[in-house]
């Protein structure tokens, strides 16, 4: 029998979490150490995971299945494709510096490190499962240890930011189940992705519209009595579960205009849960609305995402405003994650495989970059108990580490060649400008043009980005020092040094050698593509 | 992989090599001075060598019709690839010889120019990078490499000229340069992914050389660009990046500013490395924007028309604001910017040698320039530093031109309070403003030679300097048009002409005011020439500021007419002149020429009349004072800034400041606060949860949320098998909703 990888992964947290819980609280030094073990263990067997993907068979390898409830079609199904299989690692390597920047963490410890550990044993089994059920429950999962840590363990505002974090991604989750609901019902009674992709495939792509609207049922009865709900049903073909199911889980990626909860969230959260928030979970939400909404109904993805891409588009632009004026730091990596999820989500609405390998590879590298900006921001925060950038200066003589790791994670935020996210944006703008070759579905005898002006306004971001990045490097660590108390901050210890370096050895690999990861993601990504060429 | 390919490869590692050594010396323990002038000279020597080596080996290959280089892939989707690779093709040869020599002589030069400063082993590993990255871009074999070259290039120069930290003005001017060509860039990604969408391929042999590509490209129509070609619209926005960082108009305002940086690294930034990437850029698409004229039926359509008059816009301007600029480097900064606008006019008139040969000529008498007023500046400043020394503490300047708060004219030396000359006055005394030089002609002979050689040549005296025979070209192409009844080429011809008038006298002007006359300051007067590591690359540029013409002289001059450029690069038009279907073969005339020795003459003696004649004495006014408003709005640069802080950088922050206030409160908000009036309960919940809710409910939802977070608090025990079985429940009463309704 094969080695089940994934649960392995998946248990690297559980268990380390259920040991942590077991351990006395006095021992704070013992429960890191666990929490570091399992991570460690994640983070080898994820990268165990990528290297023996085998890229040339692609498709779903590393496959578990058992039967859980076959009455209602649920089982327990784990595999990863190409597109996902860097996402685990993802996780674990931010995991695993999660823990490490929060070696400091004495306020009860044990709960601490306990609801991390399942927070991103969470996101392991959401990125891994093709159970939409167990992926749901995955999910929720992952929402509930997150509101804790924000409320029990944030600064500022916090049980104001933990709710509406909290309430804004369950209902985003709600509308994703309720529109998945809709293809289980719609297909074969079956929460199997298989099974919900092969039975859509059998539909026509009004079938939806047909299932809501069948004359015995409510709005059918409703637009049998007005014409003009009928012609709505009409033009919107399918939208009922597509659009639920993308927008559900864009909230999680903030799509814009559901992006409130993103900087309040992450300003009041520790350090951290930010850092798994903003590079992993948004991920996660992003990684959902392309397997369950443009992997499972390409047809209809085609019709409605060349409207959507005009909100990604504002994701990016307003976000990067805003961050560049910004001076709270924990503020500013917030709106820089909107923006940068902004772009992640553009490549995916290019529907093409420029754009989903760059909105791959901007997954991965991305969600690192952010981590490591989080861990940074933390690091200096924990240190001096100031969040106003205009307010530090000289670090770079007290933290030439954590100087050097800002250095690298702005230019790969702000697409410098030899960092990661340089690779990534060059795919996504290629992928938009592909895309305005393409026939428009929505309107007939139309090119979608306008993908070339959302490449035009998403461009502008690499200015943007720049602008925020050099102004606070410049100021927070490169100044002057003028503050004598910032020159007396303590200096990083060995695990903060090794997890920045870490962060930052990943983007630059990337960066170097996109290769490394691109033709795993790619893999994937292609088999994708040929349900949209159909 | 043949020898001379794999030894193309080698011509930027021996900098990057240096550059990675010293970076990690520095981040180990203390990197010393002469450890650091011992690699970074190592480094820049062995790229030489290098390249001399590909340069001579290469001349006696065909390049056009087999480039040597190699490729590997970088980044792989699906059947495509990105890759990376290098080349050595007609185009980059002469560059690749220009641009390692001129390093070359940069690096020796800044040895001793920043051997004072306590952070010249920094200075020097950014320096190993910049140059690295620009013979990198020079022997890059397609358009992702080169964008890759270009853009650490870009970050190296934010490093160099923001190298005075400390300094407000530096800093300011560092982010500037960033962000203006980055602006650029934008343009030139676009029009990189726009090639890359249309074309599938990047490589500059494969894409320029094929005639079909061309072909389909021209024929083909742009995307939203309704009426123009694609070859048309992919280059103009190439041409982007070459407008962002050849600082042509309307991206011109950074490279003033970047003499914040060292002189060393203006030199690099103005002759080896930044702005002659840009033009290069263009000169690798000239091919594409060629075959646009295919669609032509008379003129030169779109592109050129475009690219013609943003050149004579920007020949101009500089031109015009150099006159009135009193900072000896702030007058070559102008300069480069009018000498760049008449290689982009060239490029703009479909002059394609003139426009290298330019750039070619002008990287060496610009490096030379820049060299040589840097060393006046470290000249006059040692004589401040002597006086200073020599004079009790506080001890005023009576005849030192102060410099006002706002400007930007302090030299670099001065302002960095920890090179160890901290004489108090010091702030106050301007190095860099003529008017407090003059009479340095006998104090510093070396320098004073070199840089007469080298404003000779950018005046264009006629015969005997570089600058005469490239601008002379640039001058025939517009004449050319001018007699083929083009309006635009008219209104260029005339426009360059004046230009080049302007251009010889600002040169004189500055030459009269530091060198001639008598010494208006002490300093001036105690100024003394410095050590052969800054004088021996003043007397090499120089050689080539008088000789580099030789390249290319018209085959119509007995003797020494070669056309030797001309010959090199003529073969690369060949594909594109097909898609043509006719040549659009440059025509002889000495017409231009008599223009340009007249012009040049001119503008030499009305400086001289004025400023050589009866020198400035001390705290005279300068004559073009006298020109009242228009000396202040030229004085003022025109005031480009300020017009761009009004249009484009205060609504920019407006917005960024608002945008949340009025979309976020306003709109979503009040599409929320709607929903809330007409559906209910469920509306309500959502807009409670904004934090931005209109005052009068705010309360209510406050409180409607402090029983929810209570109740919130007391189901979640923290333990996660009671929020599993809720969200199950959920999950079950949804269940059953569908089913029941089925």
């Amino acid at each position: 029998m094969a080695i089940p990888f994934l649960t392995l992964i998946m248990l690297c947290p559980i268990v380390g979490g259920i040991v942590v819980l077991l351990m006395p609280a006095r021992n704070s030094e013992g429960i890191k150490v666990v929490s570091a073990v399992a991570m460690i263990g994640a983070v080898l067997l994820a990268l165990a995971v990528l290297i023996g993907y085998n890229k040339t068979l692609g498709g779903f390898q590393f496959e578990e299945r058992a039967p859980w409830i076959p009455t209602l079609g649920i089982g327990y199904h784990m595999a990863v494709d190409g597109f996902s299989a860097p996402l685990p690692l993802l996780n674990a390597i931010v995991g695993l510096c999660a823990v490490l920047v929060s070696w400091r963490q004495e306020d009860r410890p044990r709960e601490f490190f306990a609801f991390l550990l399942f927070l991103i044993a969470g996101v392991f089994g959401a990125f891994m499962s093709l159970d939409v059920f167990v992926f749901l429950i995955m999910y929720e999962l992952v929402l509930f240890p997150v509101y804790v840590l924000v409320a029990g363990w944030g600064s500022k505002n916090r049980e104001y930011a933990a709710m509406k974090l909290t309430i804004y991604l369950f209902l985003g989750s709600l509308a994703a189940i309720v529109g998945l609901l809709v293809v289980y019902f719609g297909t074969g009674r079956s929460f199997d992705f298989f099974d919900m992709q092969n039975g859509i495939k059998n539909l026509s792509p009004d079938a939806f519209t047909d299932l809501l609207f069948r004359p015995s049922s409510l709005l059918g009865s409703l637009a049998a009595r007005f014409p003009a709900l009928s012609e709505l049903a009409r033009i919107s073909r399918g939208w009922f579960p597509f659009l639920w199911i993308f927008v559900g889980f864009g909230v999680l990626a903030s799509i814009w205009p559901l992006h409130n909860w993103s900087p309040d969230g992450y300003a009041a959260a520790p350090t951290p849960v930010s850092m798994l928030h903003g590079g992993v979970l948004k991920a996660t939400g992003a990684y959902a609305a392309v397997r369950f909404g443009v992997q499972l109904m390409p047809d209809v993805a085609k019709y409605w995402l060349p409207i959507i891409v005009f909100l990604c588009l504002v994701n990016v632009l307003y976000a990067g405003l805003i961050a560049y004026r910004q001076k709270d730091l924990k503020y500013i990596i917030g709106f820089a994650s909107v923006s940068h999820l902004g772009l992640v989500l553009l490549g995916i609405c290019a529907l093409n495989a420029y754009g989903l390998n760059g909105a791959g590879l901007e997954l991965f590298a991305g969600g690192v970059m952010t981590g490591l900006m989080f861990s940074l921001v933390g690091i200096v925060y924990e240190r001096s108990h100031e969040r106003d950038y205009t307010k530090l200066d000289g670090l770079a003589k007290v933290l030439p580490v954590a100087a050097v790791g800002y250095v690298i994670g702005a230019l790969a935020a702000m697409g410098m060649p030899g960092l990661s996210g340089f690779p990534a944006e060059m795919l996504i703008f290629s992928g938009l400008w592909q895309a305005a070759q393409t026939q428009s579905l929505m309107f007939a005898n139309t090119l979608n043009w306008w993908y070339a002006a959302i490449a035009i306004g998403g461009v502008l971001s690499v200015v943007i980005t720049a602008a925020w990045t050099l102004r606070v490097g410049a100021k927070m660590f490169f100044s002057e020092p003028v503050t004598d108390a910032w020159q007396k901050l303590p200096a990083l210890d060995a695990r903060e040094k090794f997890a920045i370096a870490f962060m930052s050895a990943v983007l630059i690999i990337v960066g170097v050698q996109p290769n490394s990861v691109m033709s795993i993601i790619d893999s994937g990504v292609q088999a994708m593509v040929k349900a949209f060429a159909g | 992989m043949d020898n001379l390919a794999l030894l193309t490869w080698l011509i930027p590692v021996p900098l990057f090599v240096a550059f990675g050594l010293m970076a990690l010396m520095a981040y180990g323990g203390r990197l010393p001075k002469p450890t650091a002038t011992a690699i970074a000279m190592t480094g820049v020597l062995a790229a030489l060598v290098l390249a001399l080596i590909v340069f001579a080996s290469s001349l006696r290959l065909n390049l056009n019709k087999q480039p040597v280089g190699s490729s590997f892939p970088w980044l792989a989707t699906g059947d495509t690839t990105f890759n990376i690779g290098v080349v050595v093709d007609p185009l980059n040869l002469p560059f690749v010889f220009m641009v390692s020599l001129a390093c070359t002589l940069i690096f020796l030069y800044s040895t001793s120019y920043m051997a004072n400063d306590p952070r010249y082993a920094r200075f020097m590993t950014y320096l190993c990078l910049f140059a690295g990255s620009m013979l990198g871009l020079v022997v890059s074999d397609n358009l992702l490499t080169f964008f890759v070259f270009w853009e650490l290039m870009g970050f190296c120069s934010y490093a160099l000229i923001g190298f005075f930290y400390n300094k407000p003005s530096a800093f300011k001017a560092a982010v500037k340069a960033f962000m203006t060509t980055r602006i650029g860039d934008m343009f030139l990604m676009l029009g990189i992914v726009y090639l890359w969408s249309a074309t599938g391929t990047l490589n500059f042999h494969a894409i320029m050389q094929n005639e079909d590509i061309l072909e389909h490209l021209v024929h083909e129509p742009a995307l939203i660009f309704g009426g123009l070609s694609a070859a048309t619209v992919i280059g103009l926005l190439i041409f982007g990046g070459t407008v962002g960082k050849s600082a042509q108009w309307p991206l011109h305002v950074w490279l003033p500013d970047a003499m914040e940086g060292p002189t060393p690294v203006s030199a690099m930034i103005h002759a080896a490395t930044m702005v002659s990437a840009g033009v290069l850029l263009s000169l690798r698409i000239f091919p594409l924007l060629n075959a646009t004229l295919a669609h032509v039926p008379s003129g030169m359509g779109t592109a050129f028309n475009v690219i013609g008059f943003i050149g004579a816009m920007t020949a101009l301007i500089g031109a015009l604001i150099a006159v009135a600029q009193f900072d000896i480097k702030r007058v070559l900064a102008y300069s480069t910017i009018s000498q760049l606008g008449f290689m982009v006019a060239a490029i703009g008139m479909g002059a394609y040698v003139a426009a290298a040969f330019h750039l070619l000529t002008h990287a060496f008498f610009k490096a030379l320039l820049f060299l040589g007023s840097g060393s006046v500046i470290h000249g006059v400043e040692h004589g401040h530093h002597h006086l200073a020394h020599a004079a009790p503490a506080g001890h005023a300047e009576p005849t030192g031109h102060v410099v006002p708060a706002d400007d930007h004219g302090h030299d670099a030396h001065d302002a960095h309070g920890t090179d160890g000359h901290d004489a108090p006055s010091e702030p106050e005394f301007d190095a860099q403003d003529m008017r407090n030089m003059g009479g340095l002609r006998t104090r510093m002979p070396v320098t004073f030679i070199t840089f007469l050689i080298g404003g000779l040549a950018l005046s264009g005296f006629p015969f005997i300097t570089a600058g005469f025979w490239s601008k002379d070209e640039i001058l025939g192409a517009a004449y050319q048009g001018l007699t083929e009844g083009q309006t635009l080429h008219t209104v260029i011809f005339a426009v360059l002409v004046f230009s080049a008038t302007l251009t010889a006298f600002y040169t004189m002007r500055q030459i009269a005011l530091t060198f001639f006359g008598v010494a208006r300051t002490e300093a001036a007067a105690n100024a003394a020439e410095n050590p052969w590591q800054m004088t021996l690359p003043l007397g090499v540029l120089s050689f080539f500021a008088l000789f580099a013409g030789l390249m290319n002289i018209p085959r119509q001059i007995p003797v020494i007419g070669t056309e030797w450029l001309g010959n090199l690069l003529e073969p690369t038009l060949e594909a594109s002149i097909k898609v043509i279907g006719h040549e659009h073969a440059a025509v002889f005339s000495f017409v231009p020429m008599i223009v340009s020795i007249v012009i040049g003459l001119l503008g030499l003696s009305v400086g001289w009349l004025i400023y050589g004649a009866k020198p400035l004495a001390a705290n005279q006014a300068d004559p073009v004072e006298k020109l009242g408003g228009l000396f202040t709005f030229l004085n003022r640069r025109m005031l480009w800034d300020e017009l761009y802080r009004a249009v484009f950088i205060m609504p920019l922050q407006w917005i960024a400041d608002n945008y949340s206030r009025i979309v976020d409160k306003g709109i979503i908000d009040g599409i929320l606060t709607g929903g809330y009036a007409i559906g209910g309960r469920f509306a309500g919940l959502l807009k409670s949860f904004d934090e931005r809710v209109v005052t009068g409910t705010s309360n209510k939802v406050g409180e409607f949320f402090r029983d929810l977070g209570q109740s919130g608090r007391e189901l979640q025990t923290g333990r996660v098998q009671e929020y599993l079985v809720s969200a199950l429940i959920a999950a079950v009463v949804m269940l059953a909703f569908f089913l029941f309704i089925q």
